[in-house]
Parts: structure tokens; C-alpha cells; sequence
């Protein structure tokens, strides 16, 4: 449900650097996703596709690296892959730990541009960083 | 001009600025000296009922008040001020789950250092309200016996960023065949070692036990080292 917050705060932010990186459009955003967030894959592409219309991410892709839950097993002295998150134990030896290592990510670890002349009718990203400043 | 695509690498939680705000709350409760607690339960769990006895109950011994989230309605702030602590309704509209910003906007004008206790109720929601951290020391997720057993690994997420786990209408338990020890061993499964208690707001059962747990830590030094697990990324990025 709170997929399309996310999804705005995203566009927000990507706007914004490429604002800062000069003439350029963003034609994509990498995303690493942890299963701790509560955040759904899929509802966020939709969520992105809906948002990002009428602004300079239209067309843009959204891409997303889920990644697993990992915890520190203290018996094994091991990181270890949480195979099912509705059981926090290490994978190999069992022992349920509570040390979370990797899952609550919510990163955007990438942004891809390409220049103006490529993409036409799009308004581009300083346009829209002016017009939020006037509100 | 290069038509080329360029790849920028960056490093942002798209949830900074929320943890950035809930860090800076945490602080300043901390300055305060103010002990903040918060609720999250499904719709219908028992938050406010629970939260009117403990209030009720520790108006005696602290100053207390309560900050409470909900889509449209007054009525969980109207039934928690029969308490008679300062309570302040947060009305969400269509959002469904509190963030830092709606909290730091409603302690705006609160003076915190008047205060040694807070509690917030989040908004009845088991998957949102995981993602926002709120400045809060302790996080309670409540289950009720009504729900089933199995509601920890339907929503393992709200309970692995929770600290405590509250099973209420614990009265209800033998009519509803709740099976205790299956919820026990659910609960640990997606948040080994996470303390949990059994209540019942209509009964009084098991309060004595959370109140005892929940009573201010500068109030009750055996308790200072508890520290909750950090929620959201970790700080630096």
C-alpha cells in the first residue's frame, strides 16, 4: 500500500540528481531490495510506472535487485542466507538468530542517464525541480 | 555529445529522510528524558483498549500521554481520553502507516521534558507501518487469540522489526482453541528471542507483567542496558 509513496520519494530523488548531473535524463534506476522493508516488487514497478507519468523519469526503467535476509550465525561464526523469513534460523546448522546482517535494504545504488537529444518531448529534469520550488 | 548511457553509481535509502527525522526524534526524546513506546497491531487487535488501561494504570505513577494514528475517525482518541491522560489524535486520511514527519508534527507545540512516558498507536496495519521508523525506544506488535496463531509468519516482517510481542484477549483463548505454545514458537521463529507477553485488556491479566516491563527506564534502572534492535539502514548511508 505504501508502494507509491515510495515510489514518488524515488522519482523525487532521481529528479533531483539528475538536475545536478546537468542536460540528462534518467533511463533507469537500480534498486536493492530487502525482504525486511515490506516493500512488494512487484507493486512497486507498478507504483513506479503510474508515478513517474507527467514527470522527467516517464519512460524510465525501474530496476530491482531483491536481496536475501542474511544473518550472523553465533554457532557457526558464519554469515548465513535466511531461507524463509517466517523462520530466522541459519541455514546450515539451524540455530535460530535474531542478527540481521542484510534484508532491511531499500537502496537506490544506481542511476543510468543519457542525454536529452535521445529521448524526445520529455520535459526535462530541471523543469520539473523549478516548478516544485514555486509551489 | 555521446548518445551513450551513463551509469552513476549512488548510494541513497530511499527512507533517508524518514530515518534521518526518527533519529533526530530519538534524540530528542532521549534529551528529554522521555521514554517512547509505540503500537502496531492488525485492525481490531485491542491497541486502544490496551493503551486505555495502561494508561489508566500508570497516570498514577508517571506522566503520561499517548499519540494516536487513524485513517479518519476520532474515536480511539475520544475513548483514550477517558483515561484522562494528554492524548492528541493523528488522522491520517489514506495513508496507512505513521511516519516521523506526522509525529514530529504533532509533538510540535508538546513540551517533552513534561512528559516520562509517550505512547504512539500506529495505525491498525501489519506490512506499512514496518518500513517507518519512529523515534521510538520499544515497538510492541500486538496479536490477538482471535486472529490465529500463525499471524507472526503471515506477517514476519512487522514482527522482526518489532522488540516486544503482545498476545491480548488472552480471555478469549480457550473459546477460540488458540493454540499458546504454537504462538510462542511462531513468534520466535521470525524474531528469536523476543520477549513476549500475554494479556487481557477486559480482564487485567498479564498487565501487571507489561507494565512492570514498560515502566519508565529512568524509573527503573534495571532496565537502562535494553537496547531495541536499530530499525531501517544503518546510519552513513
Amino acid at each position: 500500500m505504501h508502494e507509491l509513496s515510495i515510489a514518488v520519494s524515488m522519482i523525487e530523488m532521481a529528479a533531483e540528481e539528475a538536475a545536478r548531473q546537468g542536460d540528462v535524463r534518467v533511463s533507469a534506476l537500480y534498486l536493492k531490495l530487502g525482504p525486511l522493508t515490506g516493500v512488494i516488487k512487484d507493486s512497486l514497478l507498478f507504483s513506479w510506472e503510474v508515478a513517474s507519468q507527467g514527470t522527467p523519469l516517464e519512460g524510465s526503467r525501474l530496476v530491482i535487485e531483491e536481496v536475501p535476509v542474511i544473518v550472523y550465525c553465533p554457532d557457526c561464526d558464519q554469515e548465513r542466507i535466511v531461507e524463509s523469513i517466517q523462520r530466522f534460523c541459519c541455514s546450515v546448522c539451524g540455530v535460530l538468530t535474531a542478527e540481521v546482517r542484510q534484508g532491511r535494504e531499500l537502496l537506490v545504488t544506481a542511476l543510468e542517464f543519457e542525454p536529452w537529444s535521445d529521448s524526445a518531448g520529455i520535459l526535462p529534469a530541471a523543469t520539473l525541480m523549478e516548478s516544485e520550488m514555486t509551489q | 555529445m555521446t548518445t551513450e548511457p551513463r551509469l552513476v553509481e549512488v548510494r541513497q535509502n530511499v527512507l533517508k529522510q524518514n530515518d534521518l527525522l526518527a533519529r533526530s526524534l530519538r534524540q530528542q526524546f532521549r534529551d528529554a528524558g522521555i521514554q517512547v513506546v509505540s503500537l502496531v497491531s492488525s485492525p481490531g487487535a485491542g491497541k486502544t483498549m490496551l493503551l486505555e488501561k495502561m494508561l489508566t494504570r500508570l497516570r498514577a505513577q508517571c506522566r503520561i500521554a499517548a499519540l494516536v494514528g487513524d485513517l479518519a475517525t476520532e474515536n480511539d482518541a475520544a475513548r483514550l481520553a477517558r483515561s484522562q491522560a494528554p492524548v492528541r489524535q493523528i488522522t491520517t486520511g489514506t495513508v496507512c502507516h505513521l511516519d516521523a514527519e506526522m509525529v514530529q508534527r504533532a509533538l510540535a507545540d508538546w513540551d517533552l521534558a513534561s512528559l516520562d512516558c509517550l505512547f504512539i498507536e500506529n495505525v491498525g496495519n501489519l506490512v506499512c507501518p514496518s518500513s517507518y521508523d519512529l523515534g521510538e525506544d520499544l515497538r510492541l506488535v500486538l496479536m490477538s487469540v482471535t486472529e490465529g496463531e500463525d499471524k507472526p509468519l503471515k506477517y514476519p516482517t512487522i514482527f522482526n522489526t518489532a522488540d516486544v510481542a503482545v498476545i491480548t484477549k488472552i480471555d478469549l483463548a480457550a473459546a477460540t482453541e488458540f493454540d499458546l505454545d504454537a504462538a510462542h514458537a511462531n513468534i520466535q521463529a521470525v524474531r528469536p528471542g523476543m520477549t513476549i507477553f500475554e494479556v487481557s485488556g477486559k480482564t487485567g491479566s498479564g498487565l501487571d507483567e507489561l507494565l512492570q516491563f514498560l515502566q519508565p527506564r529512568r524509573l527503573q534502572p534495571a532496565l537502562l542496558d535494553f537496547e531495541s534492535q536499530p530499525r531501517g539502514v544503518p546510519e552513513g548511508i
